[in-house]
């Protein structure tokens, strides 16, 4: 692990810290009465971190519908996050996207509501930075349930065609709302449908922050080179439901020890332990990045709720570019 | 100004061939587009080369693509082989790229795609998932542009606006049309979309329509001219904005109002005209409006669906007859 520095290393762990806070702030405020879809990234925040570590900044990022990770880990303030969630003006979206959250400057691409819908559009993004011999690479997320749809088949088959540089990113959390991928996937390891594509899998860890950053920056820099893209299945869990809705997923349609033993592979404090492991961080230090993650969260919170909404004279612009 | 006689298929070729060579933002996509059935993009990848890209048979995953390259500079027109197909491609074109840019929030991003949909043509036993119209289908989106341009001049100008326009624009081209010819002239033109055109001035009627069946109003219109009806016929040209005050100053003079199209009845482009009359120009009539389209079947792979289940130049004027 020697090949990551010690400053991307903390960047990814103040960035999961980061998201679990916000991701407990965003069920606090549902909890509260304010609506705001959130499907829960707790318990998956290395694979979205710790891939998005790996770009430079002019790369883009093609999120998909399960938390904010992609969007912490590209860089995006969690006050406008957050303010968009609720339909601020302040938003990164002017309030029109809510869930939709994307950002011209950090090349966030703008997360679908239609599962997969983003994956051919990765596909063109990619076609689109070969014409432009811009070097740029686009980190393409989606989940083992979009895996089905066949739009991932469509994006993926024409990335490969185009050798576009493109990283598809399967994260495999084991359940397509409630319902277990044994029943709707023909493969446990979605990994083969690489083959299929003609693109190398590769299977890592979801949980390991680093396993995933090193999977990652080899990807992008075999997509960087012209080689074409990659698709990686990252193997991981939610810890909580679908939505905050879902009253079922402990002890419902997900066995508790299932639960629990993903419960001890949880990867904010896997990443921990080994920052100390290795003293690449001392117990203050962390101690540090987390109550500044903490109060950083509370801020957001206070800006976004005190966050004017759009008009609807504001609403009612940019259906069209003039 | 000068001008040549040429095809339907030509004349959107050379508004193709003319932007390509103006800008290298613009790339070609679709099935086949290299030597392609229809002709239209035929050998153009002998001058532009990698910027005509033949896809896999794959409607959602290129038109979604087109989208994805849109969105990062690229200027993409997509051929979709049939409106029928477009059916695979309807989340790309109709959730995807009409909304792109309202829902990130407007500013830079922009979807600049067109969408070339091989339409109508119900004839020659194509059947019903190669000979159905759907433009009407796309009218319900917000953040899309529709199209479909019924001469080789209109549609020479109006690819080229197509192209240039910065939101996604679904231009209708009519298989029947390809092979027709009209002068274009030699100098550089475009056309704004959302004018219609008045193809023939009359006092008595005003028939509206627009592509293949505009020209049967046109047949029809010199058919009522001889029984002394002077019918006004209006082309659409675009059927997203659509141009309601030429539409409304014709009945001003007429009172009379027939619609023509070769799509269905119920929620169709005639739907939506008698709609935006009853709003806006109800007090102009004086007579009920007729709308003309296709029959309630599933268009029968016969030879004679055509003359059986879609409005004929016979069936306007037998309409027009009726309002008097």
């Amino acid at each position: 692990m020697a090949a990551i520095p010690q400053e991307t290393l903390l960047k990814v762990y103040r960035n999961m810290v980061r998201l679990r806070f916000l991701d407990d702030k965003i069920n606090e405020m549902i909890a509260g009465g304010i609506g705001i879809t959130q499907h829960s990234t707790r318990g998956q925040e290395a694979t979205p971190v710790a891939a998005c570590a790996a770009l430079e900044p002019k790369d883009y990022v093609m999120p998909y519908h399960r938390g904010w990770g992609w969007a912490i880990g590209k860089g995006m303030d969690p006050k406008i996050l957050l303010a968009e969630l609720i339909g601020k003006k302040t938003g990164c979206c002017a309030g029109k996207g809510g869930v939709h959250i994307a950002d011209w400057n950090l090349r966030i691409m703008g997360r679908p509501g239609v599962q997969a819908a983003h994956v051919p559009i990765a596909a063109g993004v990619g076609l689109s930075i070969k014409f432009r011999k811009t070097r740029e690479v686009v980190l393409c997320f989606f989940g083992d349930g979009a895996s089905n749809e066949g739009n991932v088949h469509e994006g993926m088959n024409l990335a490969s065609v185009w050798k576009a540089p493109v990283i598809f990113i399967c994260e495999n959390n084991l359940y397509a709302l409630f319902t277990p991928n044994v029943e709707t996937t023909s493969v446990r390891d979605i990994v083969d449908r690489a083959k299929g594509h003609g693109m190398p899998g590769v299977i890592v860890d979801g949980n390991d922050a680093l396993a995933v950053y090193e999977t990652v920056q080899g990807a992008v820099q075999r997509a960087r080179s012209g080689e074409g893209p990659t698709f990686i299945e990252s193997k991981t869990y939610r810890m909580h439901g679908h939505t905050a809705m879902d009253r079922f997923h402990l002890g419902g349609y997900r066995p508790k020890e299932e639960v629990e033993e993903w419960e001890r592979k949880d990867p904010v404090i896997r990443l921990r332990t080994r920052l100390l492991e290795t003293k690449a961080a001392s117990e203050a230090d962390l101690r540090e990045i987390e109550a500044r993650a903490k109060e950083e969260i509370e801020a957001a919170e206070k800006f976004a709720k005190e966050s004017p909404y759009p008009t609807k004279e504001e609403l009612s612009r940019d259906t069209y570019a003039e | 100004m000068e001008s040549r006689e040429m095809t339907y298929a030509e004349a959107i070729r050379e508004g193709l061939r003319e932007e390509m060579r103006k800008n290298e933002e613009i790339i070609l996509l679709g099935e086949d587009i290299k030597i392609n059935v229809w002709t239209v993009t035929r050998d153009l990848y002998k001058e532009f080369g990698d910027r005509v890209i033949n896809t896999p048979l794959s409607e959602s995953g290129f038109c979604g693509a087109a989208v994805g390259a849109a969105l990062t500079g690229m200027r993409p027109v997509v051929e979709v082989m049939y409106p029928d197909f477009t059916m695979y491609a309807a989340d790309s074109i109709a959730n995807q790229a009409a909304k792109y840019r309202y829902m990130c929030g407007g500013g830079p991003f922009k979807v600049p795609v067109v969408f070339r949909i091989a339409g109508g043509g119900s004839s020659n036993g194509a059947g019903c998932h190669h000979g159905q119209s759907l433009e009407a289908t796309f009218l319900h989106f917000p953040g899309l542009k529709v199209v479909f341009p019924s001469t080789p001049y209109d549609a020479k100008g109006l690819i080229k606006t197509a192209i240039r326009d910065d939101n996604p624009v679904l231009f209708y081209e009519h298989k029947l049309l390809y092979g027709i010819k009209g002068p274009v002239p030699e100098e550089e033109y475009t056309l704004p979309i959302g004018k219609a055109e008045v193809k023939r001035e009359g006092s008595d009627v005003t028939i509206v329509s627009y592509a293949w069946t505009l020209h049967k109003a046109l047949r029809a219109a010199e058919q009522l001219a001889k029984e002394g009806i002077e019918a006004e016929v209006i082309d659409l040209r675009s059927l997203r904005p659509l141009d309601k005050d030429c539409i409304l100053n014709s009945l001003k003079k007429t009172a009379k109002l027939v619609t023509a199209e070769e799509g269905t009845k119920m929620g169709g482009v005639g739907a939506e005209i008698a709609a935006v009359v009853a709003e806006e120009g109800l007090h102009l009539l004086d007579a009920p409006v007729k709308r003309l389209a296709m029959a309630e079947v599933i268009i029968p792979s016969s030879r004679y669906a055509d003359q059986l289940f879609i409005p004929q130049e016979s069936d306007i004027v037998a309409a027009v007859k009726e309002l008097f």
